[in-house]
């Protein structure tokens, strides 16, 4: 068994208005010096070591992402 | 008479509404399950409108992979007039029968009201009783109907007349091009964010505007 992170980031020219709207929360607090936020998922996955890199990038580019919208890295850790 | 599927999956709202509109139109609904995969004979297909599995993942996502869509999946690439209204909308972009995908509103709020559509194209069996230009008035209620699609797709849908609804008299979510709804190629698979099925009863609804795509389809398919 290996633990398989998947995280999933809105495209860059998309507009994220989730982390917009936390930037905004972070100024209202009064911290200063973060500029800007984007707001994605994080995934954490069980895999057995029978599941190959390439089945991989198919769950995470067929489900846990949105091509039209998202981007995404796999990582083993 | 004509009979029309409408899916219910977990979480589906407005299936009733839609069922209801398929018989003021004149059509016979028939009541399809998520988990079933027989389409029991019918003629075209509604994705109705509501939260299907609490809108895990992403809106429409996991209902994209149901048993059901895969069915629909198939019968659309032979054909089989298929709209998806709402949440339907944003299940078949998740299945690919339809480009792009729907983001959060652009102002963050759900957005609950009466909303002018402009009518963009009658070359779809979903509109080809109202004429180019007409505009109509149905409820929108969603909080992610942003339509985006990436630049090209976009000049392309426009170039292909592939545009079939657009808001009129103000955009509520911030989606590219004011667009509210589009066609699949070959024009037979329809989505829009707003609600036609909410808009048959003057008793219930800002107009009696949504009956004419129901009205439509059931023209075209006794055409057929």
């Amino acid at each position: 068994m290996a633990r398989v992170v998947v995280d999933v980031m809105p495209k860059p020219e998309i507009l994220d208005v989730q982390g917009q709207a936390v930037h905004r929360a972070l100024v209202r607090l009064g911290i200063s010096g973060i500029s800007d936020v984007r707001q994605g998922k994080h995934f954490e996955l069980e895999v057995d070591d029978t599941v190959d890199d390439e089945t991989l990038h198919k769950v995470a580019g067929e489900l846990l992402a949105n091509p039209v919208i998202e981007d995404w890295v796999v990582t083993r850790v | 008479m004509t009979r029309v599927g409408v899916i219910t999956f977990p979480g589906t709202l407005d299936d009733g509404d839609a069922a209801r509109a398929v018989r003021r139109a004149g059509g016979e609904p028939v009541a399809l399950w998520h988990a079933d995969s027989d389409l029991q004979g019918v003629a075209a297909v509604i994705v109705p409108g509501g939260f299907s599995y609490g809108d895990y993942l992403r809106a429409g996502a996991i209902a994209s992979m149901a048993p059901i869509m895969q069915s629909v999946i198939d019968a659309a690439r032979v054909g089989m007039p298929v709209l998806g209204i709402c949440n339907g909308f944003q299940i078949l972009c998740e299945a690919g029968l339809l480009p792009g995908a729907l983001l959060r509103n652009a102002g963050l709020h759900f957005v609950c009201r009466d909303q002018r559509l402009r009518i963009e194209t009658t070359a779809t069996p979903w509109t080809r009783d109202f004429s180019v230009g007409d505009e109509i008035v149905v409820p929108v209620k969603n909080i992610d109907g942003r339509y985006h699609a990436d630049a090209a797709t976009l000049q392309r849908l426009e170039a292909e007349n592939r545009v079939v609804f657009r808001y009129a008299g103000g955009n509520p979510n911030g989606s590219l091009n004011d667009i509210a709804g589009v066609c699949s190629e070959d024009g037979r698979v329809v989505g829009l964010m707003p609600h036609p099925e909410h808009a048959i009863d003057e008793l219930t609804g800002p107009s009696t505007d949504g009956l004419g795509l129901f009205r439509s389809l059931l023209g075209v398919l006794a055409a057929a």
